[in-house]
């Protein structure tokens, strides 16, 4: 009988599994990009332009070059070049904001870096900043609110290629429309917001020669490399890129922001390492946003509820020089069946910082307006809002004319409306009562893409008993570190604290981005055949070790399970520890690489339509007397494929569904009308939700694998559980209060509109 | 932020001696007197205040709360705001103050912030907190920046034409209903000002906030004895639930005898230019019986004046619901 420790351990996926990296946040010891400290390191801080649109007639640094600590003030002229960087293909040379800082002397928005100032201490290099005398041509800035699109052609280019304004098309969604007997002609509004992650951006940089290494919190390190190996003409591989924890991102550290390059040129200028952190306002300004959207939607349906057409026009807002893509149309084409469809988008230049990535981008402000729309016409049909949706299930991806590879849509909505007591909802607005209060139940979907980055791992096998798998991937805060562990748990059969993971450097195998909800989905195919090969470095030793108890078997005979390598005729219950074998053939350890093709931005067209979905029952409270509305309840159904560690699975799904508690009733970065600043960039006057605003969250995940993505059937959860939350929200406050919200956020003055008055 | 010296006041006449080498004890002052700090270094760090020295007045002997022999109450001028919130003849005697203490802030500030400092704490209004944008609160004669931009957090009472910041205190319209006395120890002598007097409406001068002058050091706060029967209550409505300044509070000391009101006080937060005591809904309410129609009319009474702006214009009708919600629930029976 094998003893305990010889028990193979059963797998860890699907067992919710403590963050292997939590000790070390929570004791302080995770060492973020800007905690790490060098000798001679010196302190950057930029000086921000005070207007949005216009060109610097004169800056004076004299005052600030001249106070103590200061070791220059750089601008235009001084800081040395900085190239461009163009994207390729797959996620490499990707820059949102393509014009490097201090390239010309044309402001185009609030908050544009235009010198750079760097000291000794940070104190000394933010006086110096503040002392710098910049005078300004200035010009009024476009920041107006409503949106009209620019004139463009047919095809546009954008930040990540072409693509045509007519982006999905079937059937004739106008005649349909017309000719519908039931109709909904509405427009959707979504503010700008603003990431506000709490770890705030920063850069260390130090040059060795012709060698950079950049400590940066970035979710994607391997297109930082190739974006800085551009923007200073270095071999590739002289660039190192190294982030080992990340204070979440949410997309705003997914692509370089214009301070990155300007810390690595002040440093390459004095000959030490130098420190650029942020400033939060300057995370309003400069690092990306949440596009502000403006989405007409026509719906037209039968009197039973068949949907007829659909037709999404959507307009977003640009920066003056970039083409970042907000695509609102990103589950339109798909999610209903629904016969003659149309989407088509436009854009309108705004004196603003560059819009980019943010938490399901494009997807989420869509499925706002179009799960809203659904919810406005089931109400104007008399249809129940699940089984309206449950009425218009499509069949295949109308969309793409492909199958789904797993898709259970329907059973998120039937499990959530039994976990949630939707039955027993009144439609009738205001007629539902608790405690004294006024309830409202709505509901809303959601949809997400499921696909794979490109990704390479390094598995070791140790001989004593440890596993070390290695993959440049980050860990933006999600639960990459412990992913990593269960997937080589899970493969070589060794328990999950005695796998170390290493990540965050590009010194390791080439890793995915921490985007898009792809990390776990690309890292799985990698990971895998790392640890085969690894498996097989060590059958090899096996088979042909002198003395080896497998001496001169066939490798094909042996198996290697639980830890252990057995013949598989006698099956596992003997066998020997991986460890023992690499002692006894004198090896320290064996390695194996793996890697894997993604299949994200491929041109072949795809056999299956791979996404994930969910839906949100959302339960809202009104207290008239006080125009009070606040989220009481929120129960999530999830069909993310296979959930490798649901208890930091569940914690993604809650911690989107209390963004979109903030996008539904909080969230708004409100430009100056005047002077284009994005007037409330800080934590008091950008309203997000607390810990008090957090209702009762119920997440429930199908589980079901999606194995046309990986072997495993993971999908990534990091975004799905955003989309939809904030239409839900709106349904049910309109079924509270009779105010129908069709501009984000739902606000008090919004709400003093309700007759709902007891 | 610019450098600063610090220096630490062993007694109140060392700390009245450095401030009153002040050139002003308002906007734009070389010397500060510095205490918890939670609103002064926030504002340094952003440039709008950039005093050449702080004094400390942290170890002044002023961090207690005692009992009045007349039955009141005096609070010190460092008293942290949790200490005093938490303290058991606040709560007994003054529940209204503990509450909008307890409504203010976060855990961490509140065990900061002091007494002096939230009686002069600053506005909210962003113009105000950017030294890029004009702001005549800021610097004089530079014009107003929120009249004619962002404005839905400021004030729709007591403003003017140069200024429409409001008061972000939770504590002052607080104090503003318990008819709070402000000690002040100054280079002249010792004198007392209600809170009423305290703050100053901005009119053509936004900078000036208060009555303080150069060298002016605010000693203790005392309350007067409770109203004998009476019940107080806070009630701030904002956009999440915690941790945001008031877009309409309210503050009321009721004593009703036989459900007829025989005495109000009545303040309101997040709408005034400063704490806003509102004898004009007093006034409805004293002689009246605790009904809806009279807190209406109460309401109407405190918001006749208001002037809303571009985006404020709802606040008139949130404080009103503000002020009769909390008229309703400080006059319910137990």
């Amino acid at each position: 009988m094998p003893t305990t420790q010889e028990i193979p351990t059963a797998s860890p996926i699907g067992r919710g599994t403590p963050r292997i990296d939590g000790p070390l946040k929570v004791s302080g010891a995770a060492h973020y990009a800007s905690d790490f400290h060098f000798p001679e390191l010196l302190y950057a801080v930029p000086v921000e332009a005070t207007i949005a649109n216009g060109k610097i007639r004169q800056l004076d640094t004299a005052a600030a070059e001249k106070m103590p600590g200061v070791r220059a003030i750089f601008h235009r002229k001084n800081i040395g070049k900085i190239f461009r960087s163009s994207a390729g293909k797959g996620n490499e040379g990707i820059c949102i904001e393509r014009r490097p800082a201090f390239e010309d002397d044309v402001v185009r928005y609030y908050g544009q870096y235009v010198a750079l100032a760097v000291a000794d201490t940070f104190e000394s290099a933010k006086a110096a900043a503040d002392a710098v005398v910049v005078t300004y041509a200035k010009e009024k800035p476009n920041v107006e609110f409503k949106l009209t699109a620019d004139h463009d052609p047919d095809t546009v280019e954008t930040s990540y290629g072409p693509e045509k304004r007519v982006q999905s098309e079937r059937g004739d969604a106008a005649a349909a429309f017309a000719s519908a007997p039931v109709k909904l002609d509405q427009t959707y509004v979504t503010p700008a917001e603003t990431h506000v992650p709490i770890e705030l951006q920063g850069t260390t940089a130090m040059w060795d020669g012709d060698h950079l290494t950049v400590y940066e919190e970035s979710q994607a390190i391997f297109n930082l490399r190739s974006v800085l190996a551009q923007m200073f003409g270095l071999p590739y591989e002289n660039v190192r890129v190294i982030t080992k924890f990340v204070g979440s991102g949410f997309g705003s550290k997914l692509w370089p922001w214009t301070h990155c390059p300007l810390a690595v040129a002040a440093a390459r200028q004095l000959g030490k390492p130098v420190k650029l952190v942020l400033g939060r306002k300057m995370t309003f300004q400069a690092a990306g946003h949440r596009a502000h959207t403006q989405q007409r939607l026509r719906l037209g349906a039968t009197p039973e509820g068949k949907l007829v057409s659909l037709q999404q026009d959507y307009v977003y807002e640009r920066s003056m020089l970039e083409e970042y893509h907000e695509n609102c149309g990103e589950a339109t084409s798909f999610h209903y069946s629904v016969p003659n469809l149309r989407v088509h988008f436009g854009r309108a230049r705004r004196n603003i910082g560059t819009p980019s990535d943010m938490r399901g981008p494009g997807a989420v402000p869509g499925l706002y307006a179009t799960e809203s729309a659904m919810n406005e016409l089931a109400d104007q049909l008399k249809l129940d809002l699940v089984q309206f949706r449950i009425l218009n299930e499509p069949k295949i991806d109308e969309g793409e004319g492909i199958p789904f590879s797993s898709r259970h849509y329907v059973e998120c909505l039937q499990l959530g409306a039994e976990k949630f007591g939707w039955s027993k909802r009144n439609p009738d607005v205001g007629s539902m009562k608790r405690d004294g209060l006024t309830l409202g139940w709505g509901v809303a979907g959601a949809a997400w893409i499921a696909t794979r980055d490109d990704a390479a791992a390094n598995v070791e096998l140790r001989d004593d008993g440890s596993v070390r798998v290695a993959c440049g991937v980050q860990d933006i805060g999600t639960g990459t570190y412990t992913v990593l562990a269960l997937l080589t748990a899970d493969k070589t059969g060794v328990p999950v604290e005695k796998v170390e993971v290493v990540l965050g450097d590009t010194m390791l195998p080439h890793g995915p981005v921490s985007g898009g909800s792809w990390a776990t989905a690309s890292v799985v195919p990698a990971v895998f055949a790392a640890a085969d090969n690894a498996m097989t470095a060590l059958l090899n030793a096996a088979t042909t070790t002198p003395g080896s108890p497998f001496e001169n078997r066939k490798q094909d005979d042996l198996a290697f399970k639980g830890g252990r390598v057995f013949v598989k005729a006698d099956g596992p219950g003997g066998g020997v520890p991986f460890a023992d074998l690499l002692k006894r053939a004198d090896l320290r350890l064996v390695t194996g690489s793996g890697r894997s093709e993604g299949i994200f931005g491929s041109k072949a067209k795809p056999k299956f339509s791979m996404h994930s979905y969910g839906c949100h029952f959302a339960e809202v409270t009104w207290q008239p007397e006080i125009a009070r509305l606040r989220v009481s309840r929120v129960v999530t159904v999830i069909d993310g494929g296979r959930i490798i560690n649901p208890l930091a699975g569940r914690n993604q799904i809650e911690g989107a569904v209390v963004m979109g508690i903030g996008m539904a009733l909080l969230e708004h970065t409100t430009y100056d009308p005047q002077n284009g600043a994005p007037i409330n960039s800080n934590l008091a006057d950008y309203i997000v939700a607390v810990n008090a605003d957090v209702p009762k969250l119920e997440v429930h995940f199908l589980d079901y694998p999606d194995l046309e993505l990986n072997a495993i059937g993971a999908r990534g959860i990091g975004e799905i559980g955003l989309a939809g939350i904030a239409a839900a929200i709106t349904a049910a406050t309109n079924h509270a209060t009779g105010v129908r919200v069709r501009e984000l956020p739902i606000r008090i003055e919004d709400l003093l509109k309700s007759s709902v008055l007891a | 932020m610019k450098i600063f010296e610090l220096t630490r006041a062993d007694d109140p006449r060392q700390a009245i001696a450095a401030a009153a080498k002040a050139n002003t004890a308002q906007q734009g002052a070389d010397i500060r007197f510095i205490a918890g700090g939670t609103n002064l270094v926030d504002y340094m760090k952003l440039n709008v205040e950039t005093p050449r020295q702080l004094v400390d007045v942290n170890h002044l002997p002023f961090d207690k709360i005692e009992a009045l022999p007349d039955g009141g109450l005096s609070i010190g001028a460092v008293v942290r705001n949790s200490d005093l919130a938490y303290h058991p003849i606040v709560r007994k005697n003054y529940a209204v103050l503990s509450e909008a203490l307890l409504s203010g802030a976060s855990p961490q500030l509140r065990n900061m912030a002091t007494t002096a400092g939230n009686l002069l704490q600053r506005t909210r209004c962003m113009y105000f907190r950017d030294t890029a944008m004009p702001c005549n609160k800021r610097e004089p004669g530079s014009g107003c920046a929120a009249i004619t931009g962002v404005n839905r957090g400021l004030a729709i009472l007591g403003t003017s034409e140069h200024c429409i910041a409001s008061n972000p205190s939770d504590m002052n319209v607080a104090l503003a209903a318990l008819e709070a006395t402000i000690h002040i120890s100054g280079p002249k002598g010792e004198r007392s000002v209600t809170i009423g007097d305290f703050h100053l409406l901005p009119g053509n001068t936004p900078n000036r906030e208060t009555v303080l002058e150069p060298g002016d050091l605010i000693t203790h706060v005392t309350l007067p004895p409770p109203s004998p029967g009476n019940r107080s209550l806070y009630l701030k409505l904002r956009d999440r639930a915690s941790f945001e300044f008031a877009l309409a509070s309210a503050a009321v000391v009721i004593t009703a005898d036989g459900g007829k009101i025989t005495r109000a006080r009545v303040a309101l937060g997040g709408v005034g230019t400063k704490p806003w005591r509102s004898m004009e809904a007093e006034g409805e309410l004293t002689g009246q019986s605790a009904t809806q129609a009279v807190f209406q009319k109460a309401a109407e009474a405190a918001l006749r004046d208001a002037k809303p702006q571009s985006q404020n214009g709802f606040k008139v009708e949130l404080a009103k619901r503000c002020l009769v919600h909390a008229l309703k629930l400080v006059t319910q029976t137990a």
